[in-house]
């Protein structure tokens, strides 16, 4: 996997070198995006819905026990805004969308799709590469804004109804408009795009590089999941570090 | 009759597609050229020269580097040793595309199965945006008449045609590039015997018309015999023989000669 990250930067820089040629790209951008959509719209909803939901469950009786129920609202919100909500979409979209990115680009190698673009002089990488992680870089952010709120009700559904909890749906929300800042959402938001960037590089990187008819297909698509998931996580603790400061007024 | 004769319709000469005078046929020279898949040495120092615009047939036992050879003449390969110059370019140039206009038949024709027939063939034309859209219809209408497929075959899909139409499609959307080189790897392997005449000679035909150089590689000795202007024979990544037809008749060579005089008896 490690020595495949150099490819992927290389890979990266060149995706941002036809960044110029945007324009040309909206169209195939746009059906990309709404692939993702159409894709793992429904997904996200679910996922976020039992997220916030099982947060609330398991954090609610505890906080309830101890007389701090008051602030269970802002905890569940700033858990799914802040790790759960990036992490889970981002999760999500290297298992729906980057394993079907690294299937459809590794059946274009083996079927030498890709060799017929560049006899026609059409460079693969803004042709393919470049909507598709402009799609996902797009698409996730706006995917984890969407999940905050679905996950945000779950939450207070359950703290509302379940009976070890209840914790009013008044007092949920107002716990959680005192205590999530701008901030806090932004810092999801940050790291939902550089996770985008890793599961789009990634994907297209292994079925670009997909070898040996279709088996190598199946094992590009195992490998774009595992590694975006592993890069992830990883990426995950650094960006949290390096991201720090903005919850504490810029101070390291 | 002499009043016939001046009427408009008949004084001018009928025009035929004009020969594309900014398309002289680029010279290929191949130097040494080696090539080894791990252990495997599938191409041996080939050396040899194919002239602007002749019709150039590789001819060999299967597995012997024909579709490996002609992968390196279009860049795809990059040689282990040795060079090949294509015009006053090399073929591994980045550039090499944007200033010369090559295209290759792939021996399993290499369309995009997520755009339609038509949108295959037109695809040079609209990515580098050659023509709009309306101008690009009609052109892909002609082409397809060219490899005897109907205008309706345009809006289907590749998975949907039989493999020698899948074979026609790709040779029409190499014909689009009005290229200087061309390359077919088996143009007629796929093609009952009618169609693969007409696949003969349309190569021949657009040589002819446009002095594009053209590279066949092929099993079918009577197309080879009937297109080539020269033939080079190759035998597991060696040339083991070069000339025009009636050389390469006359050639002795067991396994030349086994190949040309192999009937079903
Ligand atoms: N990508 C590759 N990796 C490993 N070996 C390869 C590769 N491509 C071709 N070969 C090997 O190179 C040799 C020549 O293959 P090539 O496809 O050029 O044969 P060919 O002359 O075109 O045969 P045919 O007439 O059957 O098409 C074969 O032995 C093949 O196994
Ligand atoms: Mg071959």
């Amino acid at each position: 996997m490690f020595q495949n990250l150099g490819e992927m930067l290389v890979l990266l820089g060149a995706t941002l070198g036809t960044l110029p040629r945007f324009w040309q790209e909206r169209r195939r951008v746009a059906e990309q995006l709404f692939d993702i959509g159409n894709s793992s719209l429904f997904m996200a909803c679910m996922l976020a819905l039992f997220m916030g939901g099982v947060l609330s469950l398991q954090t609610g009786p505890v906080l309830v026990q101890r007389g701090l129920g008051s602030s269970l609202g802002g905890l569940v919100a700033l858990a799914l805004c802040k790790e759960l909500a990036p992490v889970m979409m981002a999760v999500l979209i290297a298992g729906r969308i980057g394993s079907s990115m690294a299937a459809e680009l590794g059946s274009m190698q083996v079927y030498q799709e890709i060799d017929a673009l560049r006899t026609l002089n059409i460079n693969p990488i803004r042709y393919l590469v470049f909507p598709r992680v402009v799609a996902i870089a797009v698409a996730l952010p706006c995917l984890v804004v969407f999940a905050n709120l679905v996950g945000w009700m779950g939450g207070a559904l359950v703290a509302q109804f379940n009976a070890r909890v209840e914790v009013s749906w008044n007092a949920y929300f107002s716990n959680l408009r005192a205590t999530v800042e701008w901030m806090d959402l932004a810092n999801g938001l940050i790291k939902s795009f550089f996770f985008a960037i890793v599961v789009g590089v990634v994907s297209c990187h292994q079925g670009l590089t997909t070898r040996g008819g279709p088996r190598g297909i199946g094992r590009s698509v195992t490998k774009a999941v595992v590694n975006s998931i592993v890069l992830i996580l990883v990426l995950d603790y650094a960006l949290t570090r390096l991201l720090l400061p903005l919850d504490n007024g810029w101070q390291f | 009759m002499a009043i016939l004769n001046a009427s408009p319709l008949t004084a001018s000469p009928v025009v035929s597609e004009p020969p594309s005078s900014s398309n002289p046929g680029l010279p290929v020279s191949v130097r040494n050229l080696e090539k080894s898949f791990g252990k495997q040495k599938v191409l041996k120092g080939l050396n040899l020269e194919i002239r602007a615009g002749e019709i150039f047939v590789i001819m060999g036992p299967s597995g012997s580097g024909k579709s490996v050879f002609l992968r390196h003449i279009i860049g795809l390969e990059v040689p282990d040793a040795g060079e090949i110059r294509i015009g006053n370019e090399l073929s591994t140039s980045e550039a090499i595309g944007d200033h010369y206009r090559l295209a290759i038949v792939f021996q399993s024709g290499g369309l995009l199965n997520s755009l339609t027939v038509a949108e295959n063939i037109g695809l040079y034309l609209s990515e580098h945006r050659l023509k709009s859209r309306d101008q690009i219809a009609p052109i892909v209408r002609d082409k397809l008449a060219l490899v005897r497929l109907s205008p309706e075959v345009g809006d289907k899909y590749p998975s949907e045609l039989s493999g020698g139409m899948r074979k026609r499609v790709a040779i029409a959307r190499a014909l689009v590039v009005d290229p200087q080189l061309i390359l077919f790897d088996e143009p007629t392997s796929e093609l009952d015997p009618l169609v693969g005449l007409t696949i003969g000679r349309e190569v021949l035909n657009l040589n002819q018309r446009t002095g594009v150089t053209t590279v066949v590689v092929t099993h079918d000795r009577d197309l080879a015999f009937g297109i080539a202007d020269r033939m080079a024979f190759l035998v597991d990544g060696e040339l083991i023989a070069l000339g025009t037809p009636e050389e390469i008749r006359a050639f002795n060579h067991p396994i030349l000669q086994q190949f040309l005089a192999a009937e079903f008896k």
